[in-house]
């Protein structure tokens, strides 16, 4: 048994919002991915979900507990080296948002690249167009996002989130308005990315097809993870 | 240059916006350059019809406040002073007088002369006169009579003399014609050689003008002058320079600031309204832009919050919106100085004085324009680079 460091460790991770009232969403919850893991992360509507991605994400800190990425800690972190960290480690895929509409389809796909190196050069294209290509939109690159839909967006989005190349993307209902087909070719797509580059995906979906799929699945209910473990031996399915 | 890529894409994006927005700063620039080159060009006109025919800086001494004639235990008496009749008083050594001014700081020329009333004979015709003596080259560079010569030539040799166009006419003289010219016991023939019109009446139907040595002879003034006239490089350091030129010589000096005070305060209070015009349309200006941004930012919270998660720092997000503004004031400043100088170049036909658009003015614009841009997308640029990332991928606030 080989023991390489975890590309994420988040260790007695609790979130509290509000000001005066303070209600904490999450509970303390300790989660570990490695290189290579597909992690479905489950549960019902306002148990938490979104926030722990966010903290994960470097777009939000925790109220207490540690987050570590790639060996880093980044509590003490200031918004500059988050910035930075985040765009070298990490990949986003949103459930809405996915675009800027004044961007082409290519310069949304160039877009962290162009963030990480200050600005959009003409060598970022031709690994954008790659991208582009293995998502099936060798077509769209000069598109512009308005033109596509809503399936095919996602899958730029997706294009996006592997620009740079991350270990680890994550992805929030990155299936959530998509109907049953175009969702699974969306996850083929990452589960692809998954085998070839070994890239670490951690997944927020309500849809148990989609869970099935994972390699394990986390459910969260009011803040506290309930389950986590290979989705075959889960017992709470609809 | 990330920021100004995505400012540019931003602005191409909600072009509608844009172009809106743009409109309003080329209007208000607009605005702004033709106002300035109006006020301007009103100014130079009215500062070169008073100055065309006066001196900047004028060193005499018989220009000595008058003294009561009279003190008597503390009463003082002042009885009536009669203008006509100056005292006269000998200008004390008046060539090292000339050399000091000469030699003082922002002085371009000098010129000694002298001038007194007389009358001038033609025929039956008869008219009161100033006699102004000096040398020809001289007094060029204080009065511009070449440039205004409508008949004969500037030459002051012998007995040439040269006289305003009204005062030719009353005496029914043209060029080749001699005059008497007559001052107490003293007279003297002298003959028209040119012609001006300067564009002032008092000068145009009085002046008379002749070489020093004649003016000298007529006015019983041999050997010595009555002023020295300077001209300054900036003629709103006049005064100053009046003040130094006094000390300089001990000799009583009078700028044209002093002579023509209320023409002065004129001058300032349209300086003054067209500050503030120029700073209620910049004002106008920065709150368009600003509007427009801080509606931008709003719109795009959710296109920020990915920006901010794909790594785009906070830095790069200031500058996206601060590009925005400096690209309005940019091209409005372009457009603006085009429309204003063509506006200007329309009315110039029907107004009265040359209104130039300066490149000084031209530059000026660009950067108030560019400026105001700035400081006006600041508040916006900084709201949209603190947002919170998560909160603003989520929509709320
Ligand atoms: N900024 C915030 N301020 C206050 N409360 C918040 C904030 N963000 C989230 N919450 C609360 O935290 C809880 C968890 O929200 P979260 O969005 O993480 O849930 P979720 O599991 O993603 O739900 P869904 O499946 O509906 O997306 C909810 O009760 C929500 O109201
Ligand atoms: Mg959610």
């Amino acid at each position: 048994m080989t023991i390489t460091p975890a590309l994420l460790e988040i260790e007695g991770v609790r979130k509290s919002y509000g000001g005066g009232v303070t209600t904490e969403v999450l509970h303390g919850i300790d989660l570990s991915i490695q290189q290579g893991d597909l992690v479905a992360l489950i549960g019902p509507s306002g148990s938490g979900k979104s926030t722990l991605l966010n903290l994960i994400g470097l777009l939000d800190r925790p109220t207490e507990g540690r987050v570590v990425i790639d060996g880093q800690a980044v509590d003490h972190l200031d918004d500059r080296a988050l910035t930075a960290l985040r765009g070298k480690k990490l990949g986003f895929i949103f459930q809405s948002h996915h675009l800027l509409p004044g961007l082409s389809v290519l310069e949304n796909v160039m877009l962290p690249s162009a963030a990480s190196r200050g600005g959009f050069q003409a060598s970022m294209r031709a690994p954008a167009k790659e991208l582009l290509s293995a998502m099936g939109l060798g077509d769209w690159v000069d598109a512009w996002p308005r033109q596509l839909s809503g399936g095919m967006q996602q899958r730029v989005a997706v294009a996006r989130a592997l620009m740079n190349d991350p270990p680890l993307v994550l992805a929030d209902e990155p299936t959530g308005n998509l109907d049953t087909e175009t969702s699974n070719q969306v996850f083929d797509l990452l589960r692809q990315r998954n085998a070839e580059r070994a890239t670490a995906f951690l997944i927020v979906t309500h849809d148990p097809a989609i869970a099935r799929r994972c390699d394990r699945v986390v459910e969260l209910v009011d803040g506290a993870v309930v389950y986590e473990g290979a989705p075959s031996t889960m017992k709470s399915w609809a | 240059m990330l920021a100004l890529q995505l400012a540019w894409r931003f602005l191409r994006e909600g072009r509608t916006q844009s172009l809106l927005i743009l409109a309003g700063v080329t209007i208000g620039i607009a605005a702004f350059v033709f106002v300035s080159a109006i006020i301007e060009g009103l100014q130079v006109n009215l500062l070169e019809q008073t100055l065309g025919s006066q001196a900047h800086i004028s060193v005499s001494p018989e220009e000595a406040p008058p003294r009561p004639l009279m003190r008597d235990r503390g009463v003082a008496f002042a009885r009536r002073i009669e203008p006509s009749e100056p005292r006269r008083r000998p200008f004390d050594q008046w060539q090292r007088a000339v050399r000091r001014v000469e030699a003082t700081d922002g002085v371009v020329a000098v010129c000694p002369k002298v001038s007194g009333s007389a009358l001038a004979y033609r025929g039956a015709a008869e008219e009161a006169v100033e006699v102004v003596g000096a040398d020809a080259a001289r007094l060029r560079r204080i009065v511009d009579i070449p440039t205004n010569l409508i008949d004969g030539q500037y030459r002051l040799g012998g007995d040439d003399a040269i006289v305003g166009t009204s005062l030719a006419e009353t005496l029914g003289a043209g060029v080749g014609d001699p005059i008497r010219v007559r001052s107490g016991d003293r007279e003297s023939v002298l003959r028209i050689v040119g012609i001006f019109d300067i564009g002032n009446e008092t000068v145009n139907g009085r002046w008379l003008v002749t070489s020093l040595r004649n003016a000298q002879t007529l006015l019983g003034r041999v050997g010595d002058i009555t002023e020295i006239d300077a001209r300054v490089a900036d003629v709103y350091e006049a005064e100053r320079i009046a003040r130094e030129v006094q000390a300089r010589t001990g000799v009583p000096t009078e700028s044209w600031m002093e002579r023509n005070r209320d023409l002065l305060t004129g001058l300032r209070s349209q300086d003054a309204s067209t500050t503030m015009i120029r700073v209620f349309v910049l004002l106008a200006v920065a709150m368009g832009i600003a509007s427009v941004l801080s509606v931008s930012v709003v719109q795009r919270r959710g296109q920020i919050g990915i920006l901010r998660a794909v790594g785009t720092s906070r830095a790069v997000v200031l500058g996206v919106f601060l590009w925005q503004g400096v690209l309005f004031g940019l091209v409005g400043a372009f457009l603006g100085s085009l429309v204003g100088a063509l506006a200007g170049e329309l009315i110039e036909s029907s107004a009265l004085f040359d209104i130039t658009v300066t490149p000084r003015l031209l530059l000026t614009a660009l950067g108030v324009s560019v400026a105001t841009g700035v400081l006006a997308a600041y508040l916006p640029a900084r709201r949209a680079a603190r947002l919170d990332p998560a909160a603003a991928i989520r929509g709320d606030e």
